[in-house]
């Protein structure tokens, strides 16, 4: 298990249930996230893991329970606080979900627009430093559509940082990319949160971007619809003895020792 | 780490002989304190005038991009248009702050320029006009390849879908009684009343009858019902495929072998063909019924006087040249729908803009195929 309670708590989320209407996704949800750590929300396909993204980023209120963001209850706040608080996210979607009809730069100077009282030449100059710290300054005038998976990824991420977030939300970065662009997207993600000392919550079912770069996490249960392991997913990978997590993780070892029985 | 207040953010330089020091103060904060410009960063190098200058961050504030991009402003111009380079010793930042500086220079090579070269006139002139040229072979080509699939469609050599065929014409036919009616009515009724006024001055209110028949089975109900139907199914059709074209559902299509002619395009046509006619004679039966009760109503001519004034004004040939009318409106309607939604862009501004070139070209298109109509009749003296 991760060493914890010494480092600052910054997400708290107790007794959390998410739900469509009358089919609960998931129930009993309890954990926190420390300052500075890289937050692995875990499980297979259709468990709820975006489900329980989405409530945390405010686009889903959840059933019951509590997500307080630095000792604030989210929920409960008045919209107004609570896009106060949203303003210290940062999402990357699982599309990019880039504006389809500004260019790249446009699109990583909308929200220093809306919600700083930036000059023009300043945000021009921000753009241009968010756009080269994901290696996409020379794209900048590119439309979406023009772009490869790969670099539609990184442009979200720019937007994604581009108001200096404190909390990074990552809904499966690796998803449609090949492994090489996945993991390099995965090395300028750990880059970027040092770097910007933001605290990062991912939603992954991609094993190897959960061994290399997550240090905390929680493993949800599609049958039992709650959390069966807390923890960092290499931890889970070694010490963990519940079935469902074994199988998950085993599935990485086996790729492993495939991958390496194939070499000469 | 949302201290109320912030300092703002500053430095002090200290010359040591080649080197020199700049320790950098107060919090860089972009959305607070802003961002340093490139001229108080040219000032600070021609100040230092060393060979060296180190960054010393021992009494920094907060910090976030508004310091990067400092720091990397002030690494651009010490290398570059100076005539004696500037080395800059990074040594004195924090660890993560020179990670995002690593980061930054890992980059590709900047843009050099982003602006797009301004076209001159005669580029502009020469551009719309191949434009104008690939749209007009492009909706003829159309056109061609609607009669060839649709005559195979009769030979049942297409791979159309009765069930798309169905569905759009649920959405084209019934979907459109309403409005077809509530406009065409009050189209009749209008026309039956400004008739009214006018022909009681002569004495010949009964002659409303004519009027009314003549205008709203041979002009008025195709027009209108094509303007309607422009707006209604037009429009949808072309937002419709834009997203389709978006999505990437298109090329799914396209990759499947499907041919987007018989699947797409194909039942919208069919159906917008076959249902205007219907709703033509739908539209001419509500719109006379407009003209019948505003003429009861405000004239003094009996149901049975003006049935009969009707009955011999309006003869068959009208209601034919209505129909004929009506079917090529309704292909004209699908085919623009169709073609402009086909050649919509991929972003979401794109399928907005596909909808209003639909729609006005529906619209105009019918105004206008209306007027050579009326050349053509006039000149077969029908």
């Amino acid at each position: 298990m991760a060493p914890q309670g010494t480092a600052e708590e910054r997400i708290a989320a107790k007794d959390l249930t998410v739900a469509f209407g009358p089919r609960v996704i998931q129930s009993k949800l309890s954990f926190s996230i420390r300052q500075g750590s890289i937050f692995a929300i875990m499980g297979g396909s259709g468990c709820g893991k975006s489900t329980l993204l989405k409530a945390m980023v405010g686009l889903l209120r959840p059933a019951s329970g509590t997500i307080a963001v630095d000792g604030e209850n989210y929920w409960a706040a008045t919209e107004a606080r609570r896009a106060a608080i949203s303003r210290r996210f940062g999402v990357l979607f699982q599309s990019g979900a880039l504006w389809s009809s500004m260019t790249v730069a446009e699109n990583v100077a909308l929200p220093l627009q809306m919600f700083t009282s930036l000059a023009a030449d300043a945000i021009a100059i921000l753009v241009q430093l968010k756009l080269s710290f994901v290696g996409l300054a020379a794209a900048a005038s590119r439309m979406p559509a023009e772009l490869s998976g790969g670099m539609r990824k990184r442009a979200a991420l720019a937007r994604a940082i581009a108001l200096d977030p404190q909390f990074l939300f990552f809904d499966e970065p690796s998803a449609g990319l090949d492994p090489t662009t996945s993991k390099r997207l995965d090395e300028l993600i750990l880059e970027l949160s040092k770097g910007l000392g933001a605290t990062v919550i991912i939603v992954s079912h991609e094993l190897p971007s959960l061994f290399g770069i997550c240090d905390d996490g929680l493993f949800l249960d599609a049958e039992s619809k709650t959390a069966i392991a807390h923890g960092s997913p290499r931890a889970l990978r070694d010490a963990c003895d519940h079935p469902t997590v074994r199988a998950f993780m085993e599935r990485g070892r086996l790729n492993t020792v495939r991958a390496q029985g194939s070499q000469p | 780490m949302s201290s109320a207040t912030s300092r703002p953010p500053g430095w002090r330089l200290k010359r040591q002989g080649l080197t020199a020091d700049l320790q950098l103060t107060g919090d860089w904060i972009a959305s607070e304190t802003g961002i340093r410009s490139a001229a108080e960063v040219a000032r600070i190098l021609d100040e230092a005038d060393a060979k060296t200058l180190r960054l010393d961050a021992s009494s920094l504030g907060r910090w976030d991009s508004a310091l990067i991009a400092f720091l990397e402003m002030l690494r651009d111009s010490a290398d570059t248009g100076r005539t004696q380079p500037v080395q800059i010793d990074n040594s004195g930042l924090p660890e993560t702050a020179r990670r995002l500086l690593a980061l930054v220079s890992a980059g590709a090579p900047k843009a050099a320029n982003n602006d797009v070269p301004h076209a001159s006139l005669t580029t502009r002139v020469g551009e719309a006009y191949f434009d104008t040229w690939s749209q007009t072979v492009g909706a003829a080509a159309l056109v061609g390849e609607t009669a060839l699939r649709g005559a195979a469609a009769f030979a049942r050599r297409t791979r159309t879908r009765a069930v798309d065929v169905l569905q759009c014409v649920r959405e084209a036919g019934a979907g459109a009684l309403g409005i077809v009616a509530l406009v065409n009515g009050l189209v009749g009724a209008i026309l039956a009343f400004v008739g009214a006024v006018q022909l009681q001055r002569f004495g010949a209110g009964i002659y409303v009858a004519n009027l009314v028949g003549i205008a709203v089975v041979r002009e008025m109900a195709p027009i209108v019902t094509g303007i309607v139907m422009a707006g209604r199914t037009g429009g949808a059709y072309a937002a419709h495929l834009a997203t389709m074209q978006g999505n990437e559902e298109i090329d799914a299509l396209n990759a499947l072998g499907i041919p987007i002619f018989d699947f797409l395009v194909l039942p919208r046509i069919a159906a917008l063909v076959t249902m205007m006619p219907l709703l033509y004679l739908y539209g001419c039966a509500v719109g006379l019924l407009g003209g019948y009760i505003v003429s009861i109503a405000i004239l003094d001519i009996t149901s049975a006087a003006f049935m009969e004034q009707l009955r011999s004004a309006v003869a068959g040939t009208q209601f034919a040249i209505g129909l004929g009318k009506s079917v090529v409106f309704g292909a004209l309607v699908a085919l623009a729908g169709c073609q402009i939604g086909l050649r919509a862009g991929r972003s979401a501004a794109d399928v907005g803009r596909a909808a209003t070139a639909a729609v006005v070209a529906g619209i105009v298109g019918v105004i206008a195929l209306d007027a050579i109509f009326a050349v053509c009749t006039n000149a077969l003296g029908i």
